[in-house]
């Protein structure tokens, strides 16, 4: 299956996740990092989920992970497979798995972003096979 | 301060639809709370403490206490999906604890299923919510995000699909005694792993069912449940968590329930192995199993072998689980199915479930809810009930 036969809906961008879809748009996956207590999140907030600072930047991600776990909707008109890929740096992410056979799938499986456009909004991370 | 013995159940009410095209939602509510409140022997009169969740139409709490005439000094309208109302009976018998209301009523209704709604199947876009951008494009639906709890445990614990079936047959085996389940037909474990793949791994019959219907739970103070003619159950504990992404750090082989049961045994001062017979969640097969682990039923990994060979049948397996037949296979009433967990519960400690799956000496029983995602964020709530003897 090839993600563009399913339409993607746009995610909606608001100020505080500006940033990210910014860099999504130019190939780039973001993370958010806690200026005080060090810790990476996701999804992407202004105030850090583990400290409660509000002192976060945005951090380049490498954009290789593994699948913690996923599962094929089967149900759907053109099934997909949706995703935690946990991240290099650490974040565990949702997402889907793309340019792969539905059937190879696993968990523990070495995966790489590639950014999938949208309908009418800003491209999203899918993974594929690395 | 704990709320141990100084709150009953004093009445329930599992409205028989399944299919409610000629009924609205409000008329549902109030018509469950008609029924726990006979059932109690008490009137809308009577009551001075309400309790509703997200299925109330309109204003949620002011709609429904304004149709349905009731005069408050005490509102709670906590959403936390489905397990909310299990929430609300913990809150109940705080509030009445508290002196803020001597008669709490909580009800439940909706009718997804006229309404032809795509409960389980359907991605769900929850607005203005902060992790929808993060999620929706990525085609989450009820069913998934389960699914992919069920794929974790299988990878990390070696569970298998007949093993959660298990949790389905034993479902079938009970409801094919309660005239008014939706599905009366007792399956297989062959049947189970054989019926169409919704999301790897869970089967069509891994799933629960959708309905339309209602319930009511009636909670009072010690001095008026003394008053009325009916068996007494009484509050021996609650307990409530929220479970969620944990900013990434994500976890799927457990829910809120490893925190929210110890709180409740602790306050009941029973174990586990004290209980007779459990309610449990089900909005698919996992949500059980997983569950049992979690409350203490058995080791974290064991539950696939804990629910195998009709251990949670009634009169066969060690732990009677969901006797009216439960979400899977009796009832699911507005895509929320924790109600119905403590009116099953309250039927055992009666002594009033169906003769074939009546549980013998049933004296301590436990419901649990799990509302929200397995995958994302849920709210669980564990209610540890007693036969006063």
């Amino acid at each position: 299956m090839s993600a563009a036969a399913r339409t993607i809906p746009a995610p909606p961008v608001s100020p505080e996740t500006a940033p990210f879809w910014e860099a999504a748009a130019s190939g780039r996956l973001l993370v958010k990092r806690c200026e005080a207590c060090g810790e990476l999140h996701h999804y992407p907030r202004a105030a850090c989920p583990f400290c409660g600072s509000d002192r976060t930047s945005w951090q380049e991600a490498s954009g290789r992970g593994t699948i913690y776990s996923y599962s094929v909707f089967r149900r759907a008109p053109v099934p997909y497979a949706i995703a935690y890929v946990t991240l290099e740096e650490g974040p565990t992410m949702m997402t889907n798995i793309v340019d792969s056979d539905l059937d190879a799938i696993r968990i523990g499986q070495r995966v790489r972003v590639r950014f999938v456009p949208t309908d009418g909004g800003p491209p999203v991370p899918m993974f594929a096979p690395a | 301060m704990s709320i141990k013995g100084k709150a009953y159940i004093a009445g329930v009410f599992e409205h028989p639809t399944r299919k409610a095209d000629d009924k609205s939602v409000a008329q549902l509510h109030a018509e469950s709370a008609r029924g726990a409140l006979a059932d109690a022997g008490l009137g809308f009169a009577d009551v001075d403490g309400y309790f509703c969740a997200g299925d109330a139409p309109g204003l949620g709490g002011l709609s429904m206490a304004d149709y349905m005439g009731l005069r408050l000094r005490h509102i709670d309208t906590t959403e936390t999906g489905g397990s909310s109302y299990v929430v609300h009976v913990g809150h109940a018998a705080a509030a009445i604890v508290a002196g803020k209301c001597n008669v709490a009523l909580i009800t439940l209704a909706g009718r997804p299923r006229a309404e032809g709604m795509a409960t389980g199947t359907a991605p769900r876009n929850y607005g203005a919510a902060p992790d929808v951008a993060f999620e929706f494009p990525f085609g989450p639906t009820v069913v998934n995000q389960y699914a992919m709890a069920a794929m974790r445990h299988m990878h990390q614990f070696g569970t298998t699909g007949a093993q959660l079936a298990w949790i389905k047959v034993a479902a079938s085996q009970h409801a094919q005694h309660n005239p008014h389940a939706l599905l009366r037909e007792v399956v297989t474990v062959d049947e189970v792993v054989s019926s169409p793949m919704v999301a790897d791994p869970l089967h069509r019959l891994d799933c629960c069912v959708i309905t339309d219907g209602g319930g009511a739970i009636v909670v009072t103070r010690p001095e008026v449940a003394k008053t009325l003619q009916r068996p007494r159950v009484r509050v021996l504990g609650a307990g409530e968590a929220v479970k969620h992404q944990a900013g990434g750090k994500i976890d799927l082989t457990y829910t809120g329930a490893v925190w929210s049961g110890p709180a409740a045994f602790a306050e009941a001062g029973v174990r586990p192995a004290d209980v007779k017979y459990v309610s449990i969640y089900d909005s698919f097969t996992i949500t059980v199993l997983i569950t049992l682990e979690d409350l203490g039923f058995c080791d974290k990994g064991q539950g696939g072998k804990f629910v195998a060979d009709g251990n949670l049948i009634s009169g066969v397996g060690r732990l009677p689980f969901n006797t009216d037949g439960g979400g899977l296979c009796n009832n699911h009433p507005a895509n929320r199915g924790g109600l119905t967990k403590v009116v099953e519960a309250v039927r055992q400690l009666r002594g009033e479930a169906h003769p074939r799956v009546q549980v013998k000496n049933c004296d301590v029983a436990l419901a649990h809810g799990t509302g929200g995602s397995l995958a994302t964020r849920h709210g669980s709530a564990t209610l540890i009930m007693e036969r006063e003897s």
